[in-house]
């Protein structure tokens, strides 16, 4: 085997072993570290694929900002140190059987489409080509979608700062009209 | 030019001998990749004596005083024997902690000090990885920091490590807006990402100097987050020792203790190098217009040099920080980063723009 699908194999043994840990780890917290570790292991695979940018992305967002935020909101909910208790054995069974139909369908998918292997001709993904692609209103060019995900992102955080925002104390016996 | 001195020559002439006596191939680039692991660290740790001294002496020198004078000359020996007895003490575990997490935290931290060296230009063509995604590649990985951070608060099972811990975690979550938002004014002028190039950019002045003042203001504001961003003082409050006895890392000891203590200065080599690389032209000289004599003087000192030196005046400056001004209350902190800096940087990214777009730079 090559060194490359050598490598390929452990990452992705890695991955997918820490995502099962995350599924079944006891600890909210330790669930969380595993998925870290998942996360990790698939910026690894991009960057194995020479998708640099992406493998940034996927740290930046996913490992430095939802990882950090769901380790935040473990750490302000009660008794994140103690063991969950055991699940009945009918939400294993259920929960069992809709990762196995995910997986089928995936697996099902991956074999009805017929992959052509290109070795030479691949997407090189230099930063100044997606920026060009991402803001060009010609064919190719995805500045709609880029706009609407920008617009999405505004509502999003125009919404943070309406539930976060301090209102002034009001004089005793008036409502407040928000 | 048979004076100039390049560390890019010597790690030719190093892969030259290699080759000749292994051959090129499979077998070289995992040589070649051990080789250069094992140097980066043997540097860092270094380095990392070179600060820990660094720090005492300047911290003497702001207080009046001596410093470590005892051990070697003028006390430079103070750091092997902090770092000899560090290593003799026991590493304690606790016992009502979360083991495996308390013994991972201190590697996490390492970790990602070490990955984020990578792409720094130490001289020209002297770089361990000039990715095309050299910035955003540093602070992807350098916000994996925090999780370490995180990850030794929590396992400590203490409450003061915990306290500390989401402290800092708060801190380094909000300081990283303003550090992007700083760089990004740099990337918009120099037009990428990748180190080399926003160097190469440089070489008619630096960005400091031709950028006019909004430059001079994502430098302040770098200067100023990502000193919060490394936890020094004054925004040290995830280990304020007063309130918090040691922060996220009270209950750790012997060389887990020391390789935060690592990865803290690291940490602080490689913000100083980023506001070197991209604010002050990396390895390039200091050049006056085309006052060609004094130029090529300047062209004599080796840019390792240059680098080494500017990163230096950095440290110095963050060093000097940490004597001068009182330590921020929790509310102050993330007042200054979302009330001021936030949008200081966010209006500075606008007029870096239309400098860049009327190139209004020189």
């Amino acid at each position: 085997m090559e060194s490359q699908s050598v490598l390929f194999y452990l990452i992705s043994g890695l991955t997918a072993f820490s995502a099962l840990l995350a599924v079944t780890a006891s600890q909210l917290f330790r669930s969380a570290i595993y998925l870290l570790f998942s996360l990790i292991g698939i910026a690894a695979i991009y960057f194995m694929l020479d998708q640099d940018f992406i493998a940034a992305v996927q740290i930046i967002v996913y490992v430095g900002g939802i990882v950090v935020l769901i380790i935040f909101s473990i750490f302000l909910t009660q008794d994140s140190g103690v063991e969950m208790r055991k699940s009945e054995w009918w939400r294993i069974a259920a929960s069992g059987m809709a990762a196995l139909s995910g997986f089928l369908l995936t697996a099902l998918g991956l074999v009805e489409y017929n992959f052509v292997t290109q070795s030479d001709n691949l997407v090189t993904g230099g930063v100044k080509e997606l920026g060009r692609a991402l803001l060009s209103l010609n064919a190719g060019g995805y500045v709609l979608p880029f706009e609407m995900v920008g617009l999405l992102l505004l509502a999003a955080m125009i919404g943070c700062i309406v539930i976060a925002v301090k209102l002034k104390e009001l004089p005793e016996g008036k409502e407040n009209i928000q | 030019m048979f004076l100039q001195f390049s560390l890019s020559s010597l790690a030719r002439t190093f892969h030259e001998y290699l080759a000749s006596n292994i051959g090129e191939g499979f077998l070289l680039q995992v040589l070649e990749m051990v080789i250069m692991g094992l140097v980066l660290i043997v540097f860092l740790v270094l380095l990392c004596f070179f600060l820990g001294y660094m720090e005492r002496k300047v911290a003497a020198f702001m207080q009046v005083r001596l410093g470590p004078n005892r051990v070697g000359p003028k006390g430079s020996m103070q750091i092997v024997a902090d770092t000899i007895k560090l290593l003799l003490k026991e590493g304690l575990t606790p016992n009502s902690s979360d083991k495996f997490l308390f013994n991972l935290a201190p590697m996490i931290m390492v970790i990602t000090s070490f990955l984020v060296v990578a792409p720094l230009a130490f001289s020209s063509n002297f770089q361990i990885w000039d990715t095309s995604i050299g910035i955003l590649y540093v602070s992807s990985v350098s916000s994996m920091a925090v999780i370490g951070i995180l990850m030794a608060g929590w396992s400590s099972n203490n409450k003061y490590s915990l306290l500390g811990a989401m402290r800092s975690g708060a801190q380094i979550v909000s300081y990283e807006l303003s550090i992007g938002l700083s760089l990004i004014s740099i990337v918009i002028l120099s037009g990428s990402l990748q180190m080399s190039e926003i160097i190469q950019s440089q070489q008619n002045g630096w960005w400091l100097l031709k950028g006019h003042f909004p430059v001079w203001i994502s430098f302040v504001i770098f200067i100023i987050a990502s000193t919060a961003e490394i936890n020094r003082a004054p925004f040290d409050l995830a280990e304020a020792e007063q309130e918090l006895t040691a922060g996220f890392h009270t209950e750790y000891s012997g060389m887990k203790f020391a390789m935060f203590l690592l990865s803290e200065y690291i940490n602080l080599f490689v913000v100083s190098a980023i506001a070197a690389t991209v604010f002050l032209g990396g390895w390039m000289p200091f050049h006056i217009g085309n006052f060609a004599a004094f130029n090529q003087v300047m062209d004599y000192i080796p840019g390792f040099f240059w680098f080494m030196g500017k990163t230096m005046f950095i440290i110095f400056i963050i060093m000097w920080f940490r004597w001068t001004f009182p330590r921020l209350r929790v509310d102050q902190l993330l007042n200054l980063e979302w009330k001021y800096l936030l949008p200081i940087s966010m209006v500075n990214t606008i007029l870096v723009t239309i400098m860049a777009i009327y190139g209004l730079h020189f």
